[in-house]
């Protein structure tokens, strides 16, 4: 449970990027990975209740979430996997390469015109 | 509406401060461990057999978290090495500041290696970054012989896997090879090691790489960035 402290830098990334004549902001995107180990609800939660009663509040959490995605090193084969089972479904090989799915990033705010 | 695009990294902030230590590391060729596991696992045992071994060979402190008591860095300092305890209090994870924080207790100059024993815990400690050279996950038999399947990012981003308590294999329901298999498909890059702290096997062969690992940190061989297989 560590998505209290997630939600604490993601407050402080928004804050950041927040130019100063805008106090609108409506939603931050956040893209969250299968395998990033984060509960996207909980952290949804975390962030209104640490945002209540700040100027922040009312901010609405969109989660983006990005699928595993691996590639075979042994047959070069490409997919999304539905769990993180680390077998290529193609050739049976183990030895996959993590393209995506480990993502714990805000990628953009949208505000309200001043 | 407009939109402000950031692409940021939420753990930025982690990331830099792990930076920070790695490149401290590096600067005094201090190797450095991230030891992780599920609580009760053997962390702190492992760490009294390989001091046991290792105090009058080479220079090692030790850098405990927990979520209460110094009781690990007790048992730890009973050896007589430097042990720095962290109290997360409620924290499940030691994050990269609060390593930072712990160093200020710790002259690296006068080491060779600076093993830290994480909070007890195959979940959260996986996606920080300390400023480590590599994640030992100690997986116990006693925890059944699935745990890599469950928690597979745990066992992905570490470089070693000890298998503790082997002598109670014929006791409880846990298939070594099993273990290893599991974990190996999910990295197929581990370093495996199988240990008892009650008969002592295995420590011998786990303190022997670790010796050659702070040999090679002390070269200047140390990473200059986590060893890990999608990196």
């Amino acid at each position: 449970m560590h998505e209290l402290s997630l939600a604490e830098n993601i407050v402080d990334i928004v804050r950041q990027n927040l130019p100063a004549e805008q106090s609108g902001a409506v939603s931050v995107k956040v893209r969250v990975g299968e395998m990033a180990g984060v509960v996207p609800d909980s952290l949804a939660f975390c962030f209104e209740a640490i945002t209540a009663g700040t100027p922040l509040e009312g901010i609405r959490m969109v989660i983006e979430r990005v699928p595993l995605r691996e590639k075979c090193r042994t047959c070069g084969e490409e997919r999304v996997l539905p769990q993180p089972l680390f077998l290529c479904p193609a050739c049976g090989g183990s030895d996959l390469l993590i393209l995506s799915g480990r993502e714990l990033e805000v990628s953009e705010i949208e505000v309200e015109d001043p | 509406m407009s939109v402000i695009t950031i692409e940021r990294k939420v753990l930025e902030k982690n990331e830099a401060i792990a930076r920070k230590n790695r490149d401290l590391f590096a600067r005094h060729g201090v190797f450095v461990l991230n030891m992780v596991s599920s609580p009760g696992s053997g962390k702190t045992s492992i760490l009294e057999r390989t001091l046991h071994r290792l105090k009058d060979r080479v220079r090692i402190a030790v850098i405990e978290g927990d979520v209460q008591t110094d009781l690990d860095a007790r048992r730890v300092a009973a050896y007589g090495v430097p042990a720095v305890q962290i109290i997360t209090q409620g924290g499940c994870h030691l994050e990269a500041s609060l390593v930072h924080d712990a160093l200020a207790n710790i002259d690296l100059a006068s080491l060779d290696a600076v093993i830290i024993e994480n909070v007890g815990n195959l979940v959260c400690p996986s996606n920080y970054d300390l400023g480590e050279a590599m994640k030992v996950v100690v997986a116990s038999t006693t925890e059944g012989d699935d745990k890599p399947l469950k928690y597979p990012a745990m066992f992905r981003n570490s470089s070693v896997l000890i298998i503790n308590k082997t002598d109670l294999v014929p006791y409880v329901n846990c298939s070594l090879p099993a273990l290893q298999a599991n974990a190996l498909s999910i990295n197929p890059g581990l370093t495996v090691f199988q240990t008892s702290c009650t008969t002592d096997a295995g420590i011998a062969e786990w303190c022997a790489w670790l010796l050659e690992q702070i040999r090679l940190a002390s070269q200047g061989g140390a990473s200059a960035a986590p060893i890990g297989i999608d990196e």
